[in-house]
């Protein structure tokens, strides 16, 4: 409790700090920003330590930040990873705690990038050929349509019934609740596309083929990145209903773990990995997003000076 | 309008519009006549400007003559061939900057060089040649983002230029530069236009425009759009847009525009109206 108050009286204004420091600007931008960001989880926390403190939240229901972070080897031994309790396995054997807590991280962690990157080819290839081919689009898109406001979670039957348990059923899972919307989107994205920009390539002989290869589908993929990582969060939802039921590790089942064992210490540790985890993942995607689409200019810019 | 006697047509000229009309989306509820019974030659060469007050279809007629739309009646030829869709001799450039955002200039004004699958080094020097043509030689590797309105314009000019077009078609090029750049950018275009030996149909709803640029103004009725008079200028270049014969040419254009933008505000405050 009194770190935390130490820390938030030392964080207050990370900008000027940082200015005196001589740092170049976007070092001291992006330090800043993460400045803040430590500022904002530290005035939660602190706020939950002190209903704490006060006897407010009860430690046995909502045992605050230093309770569920205080102990991280007691709470990494819960992050099992399946084949200690195989018979014939010496339960000291296998990966150690912290290992065990980083294979469980990597597995969810996989699943959600492996499922992300097959929806988000997937919806557009499909979306490309329903504007693409008429007959196609008069087959498919009806049935996407239909099966679009559908949640995912009633897929998750049909995860274990055809895949079982493992990888397949979780990466199936972020794959079904992504595509449909993502079909949708890159269809209106197309419909979207500047007629100037078609209508250039068409008047220096461009194929439909060509059109579709060399403007429409660029012209497309800023937005399209947006969606993906709009979506991103999604997935980090569907997978962790996904490895509860049972699909070998992952945070997933730890969460389910910690409910069954009436263990919030755990859930909360959960959450707080499952939190930073989503956050690292954006701020890939956002990477992967500025190498990708190195034309498009930033607006962000613009909105933080209104 | 006759459209079919016309069948035979065997003019040298650049365009020829017969009876030439336009309905949208015709057949349905939402139909709209747009022009009517448009007729007009452009001889090789010629630099002329369509005026008329906005909706009145003059970017509609440049959409017809580029072969991007069809006509809904008369008849379209370039060069004696009637006009069946659109053909790198017919280029078209746009109000709006329509520069690819994600391929640097070269790879934009060379673009259609790549659509027909040309080497790089060949679409390089092309690329390299219009840009010169257009003065923007050293902005060969720059991104369109990274250049101003008036730059773009003069890269599309020079896209446009690298296809060797016989026609060049420009909806309101320039309606989005300020006043300065955009006499800067007509003289530029005179320029170009002399060199290429093109001809070029120029839509504007700025007198002065048609007044520094035209060898004749068409000038359209209030929608639907019909061919109201065609005025020859015969103002020598370097045009003095002080000089008392650029006044009079100005003064007689506002004259046959005003009752046209008159009729046209009637209309559209009837339609809102209604
Ligand atoms: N693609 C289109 N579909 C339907 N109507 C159109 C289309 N393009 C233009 N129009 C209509 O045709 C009329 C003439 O438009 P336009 O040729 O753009 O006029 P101008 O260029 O003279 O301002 C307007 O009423 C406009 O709404
Ligand atoms: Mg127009």
């Amino acid at each position: 409790m009194r770190s935390t108050m130490a820390s938030m009286a030392a964080l207050p204004r990370p900008a000027t700090l940082l200015a005196s420091l001589g740092l170049s600007p976007g070092l001291r931008r992006s330090l800043a920003r993460f400045g803040w960001a430590a500022l904002s989880v530290g005035l939660f926390a602190g706020i939950w330590e002190l209903l704490w403190a006060i006897g407010w939240a009860d430690p046995k229901l909502l045992p605050p930040p230093h309770i569920f972070l205080g102990n991280i080897p007691d709470q990494a031994r819960y992050f099992n990873t399946a084949t200690r309790w195989q018979i014939g396995v010496n339960p000291a054997d296998g990966p150690s705690p912290y290992e065990a807590v980083a294979m469980t991280i990597g597995a969810t962690g996989l699943r959600v990038m492996v499922g992300l990157l097959i929806a988000a080819t997937l919806s557009i290839a499909i979306g490309v050929l329903i504007r693409y081919f008429g007959l196609f689009e008069k087959l498919v898109l009806p049935t996407i349509t239909l099966l679009s406001p559908v949640s995912p979670i009633a897929w998750l039957p049909v995860a274990i019934f055809i895949f079982g348990i493992g990888n397949a059923p979780a990466i199936f899972m972020v794959v079904i609740a992504l595509f449909f919307h993502m079909v949708l989107s890159t269809i209106s994205q197309i419909d979207n596309v500047s007629r100037a920009f078609i209508n250039v390539a068409r008047t220096m002989g461009a194929s439909k083929r060509q059109i579709y290869a060399r403007v429409i589908v660029p012209a497309i993929l800023p937005q399209l990145l947006i969606v993906l990582r709009l979506n991103l969060f999604g997935a980090w939802m569907v997978v962790l209903v996904a490895e509860s039921t049972g699909v070998g590790f992952g945070l997933g089942q730890v969460i389910m773990m910690a409910r069954n064992t009436f263990n919030p210490s755990l859930v909360f540790f959960t959450i707080a990995l499952i939190g930073l985890l989503g956050f690292l993942s954006d701020w890939l995607l956002r990477l992967v997003q500025k190498r990708v689409l190195y034309w498009v200019p930033e607006t962000a810019g613009v909105l933080r000076g209104l | 309008m006759a459209s079919d006697s016309y069948a035979d047509w065997s003019s040298q000229d650049a365009v020829v519009c017969r009876g030439v009309g336009k309905t949208w989306a015709e057949g349905t509820a939402r139909a709209h006549e747009a022009l009517r019974g448009i007729d007009l030659d452009v001889a090789p060469g010629e630099f002329v400007v369509l005026l008329g007050p906005s909706g009145c279809g003059k970017s509609t007629l440049l959409y017809l003559i580029a072969g991007l739309e069809r006509q809904t009646s008369g008849r379209i030829w370039a060069f004696r061939d009637p006009v069946e869709g659109p053909s790198p001799d017919r280029s078209l450039i746009f109000q709006e900057t329509s520069l690819f955002p994600w391929l640097t200039v070269w790879q934009n004004v060379s673009f259609g060089l790549s659509i027909k699958g040309a080497p790089e080094a060949e679409r390089r020097a092309v690329a390299r040649e219009a840009l010169a043509r257009v003065g923007l030689s050293e902005a060969m590797d720059k991104r369109p983002d990274e250049l101003s309105g008036g730059m773009r314009q003069r890269v599309a000019v020079a896209r446009a230029l690298a296809m060797r077009p016989k026609v060049l078609l420009m909806d309101e090029p320039f309606a989005a530069l300020d006043v300065q750049t955009r006499a800067k950018m007509q003289d530029f275009l005179l320029d170009v236009w002399r060199d290429s030996g093109a001809s070029v149909l120029f839509v504007t709803h700025h007198i002065d425009e048609a007044v520094a640029l035209a060898d004749r103004v068409v000038i359209f009725t209030a929608r639907p759009g019909r061919i109201k008079s065609i005025i020859p200028v015969t103002l020598p270049r370097p045009r003095d847009p002080f000089a008392p014969e650029s006044e009079a040419l100005r003064r007689l254009l506002t004259e046959e525009l005003r009752s046209e933008v008159d009729r046209a505000f009637a209309e559209q405050e009837a339609l809102a109206a209604g």
